[in-house]
């Protein structure tokens, strides 16, 4: 069953050997020369469940990755039960909204102390565990790097989901992330990041669209 | 609606880079003059004194001619548009001085229009075109725009040298020249026509931005090695760079939901490029808007077209205000005029 169908890859909710998998299928592009074609969809098929493990490494969930066909250009991975945060951040009372957000704050920190950008952070990329657990998903627009800069608009931009989700308490939840983030990578790399920041919004390119 | 809205005429005067040009606009939208002169290097690439020199040379010519051809008394001109920014200093300066002198010969207005923003607006004249994502590809620029509350914003950009400047370098690493008036990239595409086989390059996508250094080194290096035909490499090397540039603006596209994509800058001229942009708009249900060879490298008529819009809105500058912006940003201007 396709569940969403994205620029670049179709998602598909199946069941396979007893198991309830997403599928991630990369799309040919009929714009591109047929080689070219495949070597893109290859390296990324291969690219994403190298970052996915890289992440575990670090410390922060991802899904559990069965079975990786380059023929196919195809990822079958775990289907993880539970909430997108997009969900349940509004229905939260404070105390428990202040935790949460702190906690992601952490664990985006471990993804970036490891050299990790995940490309997309929004709240929907994000799911809670009925077990209390957070996985982080779509490793797709993923990349390795330490430099400040690629931190910087992976956090921007994870502002900017906020300001347009949950714009009652935005500012809040983004000042407790990187809290979190804070606690994680230490005070004088995340003042760095958040000067980063700072520069990225003045520089006027990623000004929300609302 | 603000300004004056009685007949009158723009003369708009682009001097960026190594194109000087004049156009002549009605603010009915008709471009009644478009007239340019180039500067081309004896070798490698643009020096901007140089081209400034040149500029200033052809300047009186330029200016005639585009009114000679419009038809239009110099005393019925209304307003005088110069680009402002973003490009070469000395390049930049010239125009302006220009067209200061006018506005202040014939006691006019004077506007100071962005270059990036004139590009999309003649491109949204000539294809009618309301409400795109652009695709701005040219020596200087690899810009990926759209409209999003009251500004164009930059979606994605090059985060090191243009596709237009990756490709005249490797023209010339190539050894390829200018012949006959057709530009490097002309050259470039008519070997690659004749390419059949694809080498893997360096493909660099961040997001929506580009990346296009990684790909010039190692097109170069395969040429040093000689062990491919320069067909294929040019081939291979047009192939990486213009599907870096589908894939980025196909994003912008699928994220935007917009309906139209409107190519354009001095590289829009390339039939590969614009066969792949038109292919992936379709696939979205979307129109391809490519503008016209005329229209769509540096020329003087997008700059009054885009001077008349600014005029009718007050966006006029004092001529003692009237300084370049060597990097002016597209996101940084005001455009009162689109989602009336």
């Amino acid at each position: 069953m396709l569940i969403k169908k994205g620029a670049e890859a179709s998602l598909f909710l199946e069941e396979w050997h007893g198991l309830k998998v997403i599928l991630k299928k990369r799309l040919s592009k009929k714009y591109r020369v047929p080689e070219l074609d495949r070597t893109i969809q290859i390296q990324r098929t291969k690219h994403e469940p190298h970052v996915i493990h890289r992440a575990k490494e670090a410390g922060v969930p991802t899904p559990v990755i069965y079975m990786v066909d380059l023929a196919e250009a195809t990822i079958v991975m775990e289907y993880v039960e539970g909430k997108q945060v997009k969900n349940v951040l509004n229905e939260l009372p404070t105390e428990k909204r202040i935790k949460l957000c702190r906690y992601i704050g952490e664990l985006i920190g471990k993804l970036h102390g490891s050299g990790i950008i995940h490309g997309d952070l929004t709240t929907s990329n994000m799911i809670l565990t009925p077990t209390g657990k957070m996985v982080f998903i779509d490793f797709g627009l993923s990349e390795q790097t330490m430099e400040v800069e690629a931190k910087g608009v992976d956090l921007h931009l994870l502002k900017r989901a906020l300001h347009s989700t949950h714009y009652l308490y935005a500012d809040e939840c983004f000042e407790t992330i990187m809290e979190g983030y804070e606690k994680t990578v230490g005070e004088k790399e995340a003042k760095l990041v958040l000067e980063k920041i700072l520069e990225i919004e003045k520089r006027g390119r990623y000004v929300s669209e609302r | 609606m603000v300004g004056c809205m009685r007949k009158g005429y723009c003369l708009g005067i682009e001097s960026t880079a190594d194109d000087f040009g004049v156009g002549i606009a009605s603010f009915e939208g008709e471009i009644l003059a478009n007239v340019n002169h180039s500067y081309t290097p004896e070798k490698g690439g643009i020096h901007p004194r140089e081209a400034a020199r040149h500029h200033a040379k052809v300047a009186g010519k330029v200016i005639e001619e585009a009114l000679e051809k419009s038809g239009i008394k110099i005393d019925n001109l209304s307003v005088i548009a110069f680009s402002q920014g973003p490009g070469l200093g000395p390049c930049l300066r010239t125009g302006a001085t220009a067209a200061r002198a006018l506005a202040t010969y014939l006691g006019i207005p004077l506007v100071g229009v962005n270059h990036c923003l004139a590009h999309i607006e003649i491109g949204k004249l000539v294809t009618e075109a309301t409400d795109p994502i652009t695709l701005y590809v040219s020596g200087g620029n690899t810009i990926i725009a759209a409209f999003e509350a009251g500004r164009y914003r930059v979606f994605g950009e090059t985060l090191d040298i243009a596709v237009g400047n990756c490709l005249d370098v490797f023209a010339r690493e190539a050894g390829l020249k200018p012949e006959n008036g057709k530009a490097l990239g002309r050259i470039v595409e008519e070997m690659a026509i004749k390419g059949r086989k694809y080498i893997t390059l360096p493909y660099t996508v961040k997001g929506m931005d580009l990346s296009f250094s990684g790909l010039l080194t190692a097109a170069v290096s395969l040429l040093h090695e000689k062990k491919h035909r320069l067909e294929d490499v040019c081939f291979s090397f047009q192939e990486t760079a213009f599907s870096m540039l589908t894939e980025v603006t196909e994003r912008a596209l699928a994220h935007t939901e917009k309906r139209e994509v409107l190519l354009t800058g001095g590289v829009a001229a390339n039939k590969r490029l614009q066969s792949m942009l038109k292919t992936m708009a379709e696939e979205h249900d979307a129109r391809f808007c490519g503008v016209p060879r005329e229209y769509s490298p540096d020329n003087g008529a997008m700059i009054a077209w885009t001077g008349i819009l600014c005029f009718k809105h007050n966006l006029t500058v004092p001529v003692e205000k009237s300084f370049v912006k060597l990097k002016w940003r597209l996101d940084e201007v005001e455009v009162p005029w689109v989602g009336e």
